[in-house]
């Protein structure tokens, strides 16, 4: 009776078929009737008054819809946490880049002519472009203080600990800005009629994200205001927030021109325009005992948030409570700030602040393990958190993790001791340094402390006339799996085949509200609710009597047809519930700050090299614990990729900023990895499970961005005996260094010739 | 008012697409890219930098890998073109497509079709690559989804399987 197992299987991904034959349709792929373009006229100076806005010559401005805050039907916001970000700049611009007017024309080959003939005169007034500026006050450019957020988290007595500590270990590290660089790039389309409302079609992680803005913006109720995903070519948090700057443009000017508009942002438009990674900087000054434990350590985290607030104080939270990473800390205090400059507003891009803050922590592990005189292995094995203790937060770890086996197996895999020592020997008379690093981390999955209880999402699964199920969920599929996982769980749940579930495609007409896409959330969180929605369905049949206790799956299927032949439909919902026991204190930032934490333990093998003083990856172990792995092919998948992106954060993706703007927007010098650029990244999963994940699962999306860049910085300085604390690491950057470097071990073999 | 580029008259052009004869009227420095989309309705070639760097408008013309961005319409004149739309037969999966479903070769899709014709390049100049020479090969194209070893598995597992032959 019972079907093969379907979770932990690696099923085809549901939408796969369509990708590999080329039929997916991604929003440039459609086309309505009457369709217009749309383009947007964007600031070009960081912050001032407009004072002049020109149409100039030669462009037949009457062929052309335009669109200025005048039009705004609603309140001119992108709502999101605070409404501080205008849809279009009104009198004033904050950053460069940010939008002033829109236009529309049915020709988009004519539209970047006519953006260029609008000029604008500006007042300019003085503007700040990192945290340091923003931080002296000296200009406000937001609020009272230039400061979005701040959290304050304690545990212990920080302040008693120095004096009697044997070491104190300080020292500063900083983080850039970090491109998404999915490579479909934004897009939407919108279409209104005063009878239906409103219409998007978009690349976008978070359908109700946009329609909350929508509504607001255009002032129309709930059910005027429909929003649709495409098929979303890459996201990473790229697509959580942006679109819905993009949805109220294409709005805009539908909505005033009465025709469809399409807006798909070019590769330039959407690195200058679109938000990145918030640059950070962590300060850290730990106690340490002479035998390498921690006792007490001060943290202060800031991020640069850009002009507005958008998600910055979300991104904060999560690096602060990662700020402490996988140790133990008796006393600690983390003081967590974002920033206001001019810079175009940062947000969400996988991690979510960890990297910045686990990137500073695991660094800093290094420097601590050399003042003490051990090594990073040791310092880690002293320092790690265990089963009965309490993170930063105070949140007591109950699960039985056990990270000294497993920074064993990482050893163990990537033959850690060994190389080390070889290359130590090897690295005297060679011009390739070689050098190995470890990175030891946690990521929290799902939204943090009550997150989840004030999102309350809601599932549904319904059977449809053929007697298949349908999941009905707002969490979108861009690469991750989501289809493909949900459906397996639901298929699990009830005994069924794969092929008997499918999923609706998200829209907010179709699906209720599963919450935004975001966070490591989708799997843990919405799939416990898909699968408790899913059993809902067969106590409805079996209460009905068309289905009995037992079953096959086409005895299911033909129970559904009944049922919808009979009733009409079949539908079940389930709502988020917060398990009992879990406390948290948003006042005090103290409690449960995630339901489930994965772990994990990367190592990376480096090669320096002396003569172009470029850096290799020349292998990368990357295990962790995440639950339990309900599709082995799509996890591994997810880790890869994310491993990948952390070698670009850590070596070669750099933003050139001049005054606020982007002045390398482009994938011919904005670098990120190719297929020639990486090693060979090795994935292991441990299991533990997790009793409140579907199946055991927890998130994973997030956390293999979090331990590339410190494991290979680490690896560095074991190659090379300098110590960097700032990404990405460039060429030029190791350059400079060993120009400055007082050691003369690491000059020895430098061809001098050169410099 | 045009971009020049575009100003200049139509003209004839005829080609063949996925094996079947068109003859279309376009802007001579129109983008190929733009005629398979637009005229076409080839859908399955993507944009994603409109410069030429990430391949994800790869197809093949007369057997060469190019990147259809930067190619003038008119250059296709008398040229064979398979696109991504080109490789099933009557439904059946290639072989390249069915080892990227397998193997997680695909994850957000936009640079699949793209990067499926690349392999199928490959493939064809090389049946049995190593390791080195699909990494060399798949290099002009970019995905920022899989990290590549997937890909690369995809690839290997098709070799095998005698996708080129």
């Amino acid at each position: 009776m019972k079907t093969a197992p379907i979770v932990g299987t690696s099923v085809p991904r549901m939408e796969g078929r369509a990708k590999v034959t080329g039929e997916a349709r991604y929003v440039d792929d459609m086309v309505l009737p009457d369709m217009l373009h749309g383009a947007t006229v964007r600031s070009r100076i960081p912050r001032g008054k407009i004072k002049q806005i020109t149409f100039g010559p030669g462009i037949d401005w009457n062929e052309f819809v335009i669109v200025t805050p005048a039009d705004i039907p609603g309140k001119n916001c992108i709502a999101l946490i605070e409404d501080d970000q205008p849809c279009l700049a009104d009198g004033i611009v904050n950053h460069p880049e940010e939008p002033i007017l829109l236009l529309a024309h049915p020709d988009r080959h004519l539209l970047p002519k006519a953006v260029e003939a609008i000029s604008i005169k500006y007042e300019p007034l003085p503007a700040i472009f990192n945290m340091e500026e923003s931080e002296t006050l000296q200009q406000i450019v937001w609020g009272t203080d230039n400061t979005f957020k701040t959290y304050l988290i304690e545990k212990g007595e920080v302040d008693a600990v120095w004096q009697k500590a044997d070491h104190i270990v300080e020292a500063e590290y900083t983080t850039g800005a970090q491109e998404q660089l999915y490579i479909e790039n934004n897009g939407m389309i919108a279409a209104f009629n005063p009878q239906q409302g409103l219409t998007v079609w978009g690349s976008l992680q978070c359908p109700y994200y946009i329609h909350k803005a929508l509504m607001k913006l255009c002032n129309l109720p709930a059910d005027h205001v429909r929003v649709v995903q495409m098929e979303t070519g890459g996201a990473f948090g790229g697509k959580e927030e942006y679109p819905s700057m993009i949805a109220a443009h294409a709005a805009l000017l539908a909505m005033k021109s009465g025709k469809p508009v399409k807006i798909i942002y070019d590769r330039m438009e959407d690195m200058a325009a679109t938000t990145k990674r918030h640059p950070s900087r962590t300060r850290h000054r730990t106690a340490v005992s002479k035998d390498g434990r921690i006792l007490a350590g001060e943290i202060d985290f800031t991020i640069d948030g850009g002009a507005y607030k958008t998600l910055s104080p979300v991104v904060l939270s999560r690096g602060a409570i990662h700020a402490g990473g996988a140790y133990f800390w008796p006393s600690i205090r983390i003081r967590a700030k974002a920033v206001a400059t001019n810079m175009p507003p940062h947000g969400a891009f996988r991690g979510f602040g960890a990297p910045q803050s686990l990137f500073a922590l695991e660094r800093h592990m290094d420097r601590i393990a050399q003042v003490v005189g051990l090594s990073p292995v040791e310092i880690r094995r002293r320092n790690f958190l265990k089963p009965g203790q309490t993170t930063t937060t105070g949140q007591t770890v109950k699960e039985e993790i056990d990270l000294g086996k497993l920074l064993d197996r990482a050893l163990e895999f990537s033959d850690y001791q060994a190389k080390k020592e070889r290359f130590a020997q090897d690295n005297q008379q060679s011009a390739h340094k070689k050098g190995m690093g470890i990175a030891a981390f946690l990521h929290g999955a799902g939204f943090t402390g009550s997150g989840e209880r004030f999102l309350g999402s809601v599932v549904g699964v319904e059977a449809i006339a053929d007697g298949s199920l349908r999941i009905l969920v707002s969490s979108t599929e861009f690469g991750q799996g989501t289809n493909t996982v949900l459906c397996q769980i639901v298929a699990e749940a009830l005994g069924l085949r794969y092929e008997d579930v499918t999923i609706a495609q998200p829209d907010t007409h179709e699906v209720p509200n599963s919450g935004p896409t975001v966070a490591s959330r989708t799997v843990m969180v919405v799939g416990k609710l898909v699968q408790s929605a899913a059993v809902g369905i067969r106590k409805t049949l079996i209460a009905s009597g068309m289905l009995s206790d037992s079953y096959t799956p086409e005895e299911f299927r033909a129970a559904c047809r009944a049922y919808v032949a009979k009733h009409g439909k079949i539908r079940s919902l389930a709502q988020y519930e917060q398990p009992e026991g879990i406390f948290w204190d948003d006042e005090k930032y103290r409690g449960e700050a995630y339901a489930a934490f994965a772990w994990a333990v990367y190592i990376a093998e480096v090669t320096a090299d002396l003569t172009t003083y470029s850096v290799t990856v020349d292998d990368f172990v990357a295990l962790q614990e995440i639950g339990r792995v309900l599709h082995p092919v799509l996890a591994k998948g997810q880790i890869i990729g994310g491993v990948a992106q952390g070698i670009g954060f850590a070596l070669y993706e750099k933003v050139i900023w001049e005054n606020g703007r982007m002045q390398n927007g482009q994938i011919t010098n904005y670098i990120m990895p190719t297929s020639a650029d990486l090693p060979p990244i090795r994935v292991y999963f441990e299991e533990l499970g997790n009793v409140h994940g579907a199946y055991g699962a927890k998130g994973i999306g997030e956390l293999p961005m979090d331990g590339p860049a410190p494991a290979i910085i680490n690896a560095i300085e074991d190659a090379l005996q300098i110590s960097f604390r700032s990404i990405p690491l460039l060429p030029e950057d190791i350059f400079v260094a060993l120009s400055e470097s007082a050691t003369p071990e690491a000059l020895a073999s430098t061809p001098r010739g050169r410099e | 008012m045009s971009q020049p580029l575009l100003q200049s008259a139509k003209c004839e052009i005829s080609l063949t697409v996925n094996g079947k004869p068109e003859t279309l009227h376009v802007h001579p420095m129109e983008r190929l890219l733009d005629v398979l989309r637009h005229e076409l309705g080839l859908t399955g070639t993507k944009e994603g930098c409109g410069e030429g760097e990430c391949g994800s408008c790869s197809v093949l013309i007369d057997g060469m890998l190019v990147n259809s961005c930067l190619i003038p319409a008119l250059q296709a004149n008398g040229a064979a073109i398979v696109t991504i739309e080109g490789l099933a037969t009557d439904g059946r999966l290639q072989l390249l497509q069915q080892s990227f479903l397998d193997c997680g070769g695909a994850q957000c899709g936009i640079c699949t079709p793209g990067m499926i014709l690349a392999s199928f390049h490959l493939l064809k100049k090389k049946p049995q690559p190593t390791l080195e020479e699909i990494r060399e090969g798949l290099s002009g194209n970019l995905c920022r989804c899989t990290g590549y070893m997937q890909i690369f598995e995809a690839v290997e597992q098709a070799a095998r399987r005698g996708a080129a032959t």
